[in-house]
């Protein structure tokens, strides 16, 4: 196994892991977080796989992207940890109702 | 068996299936392309900058960094129409963070200049100097410092806005000169490529730390005005009732 496919497998592993994360905690922090791991999986998946075979240049456009979406991650990771501030004053806790009330 | 256990018991099968369908997509990923990293190489002598990130950021796909700039802003719009009270830090700032953050902000500074300015040849750019010119600005909140309050209305606002304005100001001209948004012509690319990163970093770091501030900065006198008036307000409510 190559090293690109090495750090795409572990890439896919924190995708995983963070989506396990974003399922089973109902804080929204940690639901954040857990987005968050999940998106820097898939960073790791495009980096990896701009560099396949070793004597080559890496390819620049999955760079870019990921450049890209680092700083979109960045913004959405603020917007939403305003809004769970929002929700936080509003209901008292940062948690999303577990079971639907009857 | 609870509830909370019987989840888990279905659900790590499931993401143990997606784990491994996503890792066989991968690994029977046909040879890399040649075509676009080939068509990056042969064109970079006309992108005005030798980094191929930077060309393809900046140049060849400028169209998304554009709107990437618009994201950041957007973002921001949204988290001040949320209209949360600012994080109030009324301890005054220890004094290892104080003399620390006055060490590092100009050496921030100097570095966000350097990464600008590398970024033309070398990993670097206008992203990455934006974040470390924003890190510069988290310690200075954190230190408890604040924009005086002249600046908190409509100069923040421009420099919010000079990225994206001047981005888009550029894409127009070129549209009309050159027939084509963001077809910037060989011989000015470099300078304006430089000149778009360098109101990029600038409003990057403004926005960063802005977004990390999480609220609107109000000046302080008008706020504790209105704070007074609706004080004033709900006590005279009690009165009433």
């Amino acid at each position: 196994m190559n090293p690109a496919n090495f750090f795409a497998l572990i890439g896919i592993v924190l995708f995983s892991i963070g989506l396990l994360g974003l399922i089973i905690n109902s804080h929204l922090l940690r639901k954040i977080l857990a987005i968050n791991i999940m998106g820097s999986g898939v960073f790791l998946v495009l980096v990896a796989l701009a560099r396949r075979t070793e004597n080559m240049p890496a390819d620049p456009v999955p760079h870019a992207m990921v450049i890209t979406g680092i700083v979109v991650a960045i913004s959405a990771t603020a917007l939403a940890l305003t809004l769970m501030l929002r929700v936080a004053s509003e209901t008292g806790h940062a948690t999303l109702p577990d079971e639907v009330e009857e | 068996m609870n509830r909370k256990t019987l989840l888990l018991v279905l659900l790590l099968p499931l993401l143990l299936t997606l784990t491994a369908g996503l890792g066989y997509a991968v690994l029977s990923l046909p040879e890399q392309p040649q075509y676009l990293p080939k068509l990056v190489i042969d064109n970079i002598n006309e992108s005005g900058v030798s980094h191929p990130v930077t060309a393809v950021l900046l140049n060849f796909r400028g169209y998304d960094t554009l709107l990437e700039l618009v994201v950041l802003l957007l973002a921001l719009l949204a988290v001040w129409s949320l209209n949360m009270p600012a994080a109030e830090d009324k301890t005054s700032p220890n004094l290892v963070l104080d003399i620390l953050t006055r060490l590092l902000t100009p050496v921030l500074i100097l570095v966000t200049a350097y990464l600008l300015w590398i970024g033309a040849h070398a990993p670097g750019g206008a992203f990455q100097a934006g974040s470390v010119l924003a890190a510069s600005g988290v310690l200075l909140l954190l230190g408890g410092y604040r924009i005086s309050d002249k600046l908190t209305g409509l100069p923040l606002r421009i420099i919010l806005m000079a990225g994206p304005s001047v981005f888009i100001l550029i894409a127009v001209l070129t549209l009309l000169l050159e027939g084509q948004l963001l077809k910037y012509p060989t011989a000015q690319a470099g300078l304006l490529i430089v000149i778009i990163e360098t109101v990029a970093t600038i409003s990057i770091g403004a926005t960063l730390a802005a977004l990390f501030l999480g609220a609107r900065p109000i000046a302080t006198n008008r706020a504790t005005a209105s704070e007074k008036n609706m004080d004033q307000g709900s006590e005279k409510d009690g009165e009433h009732k």
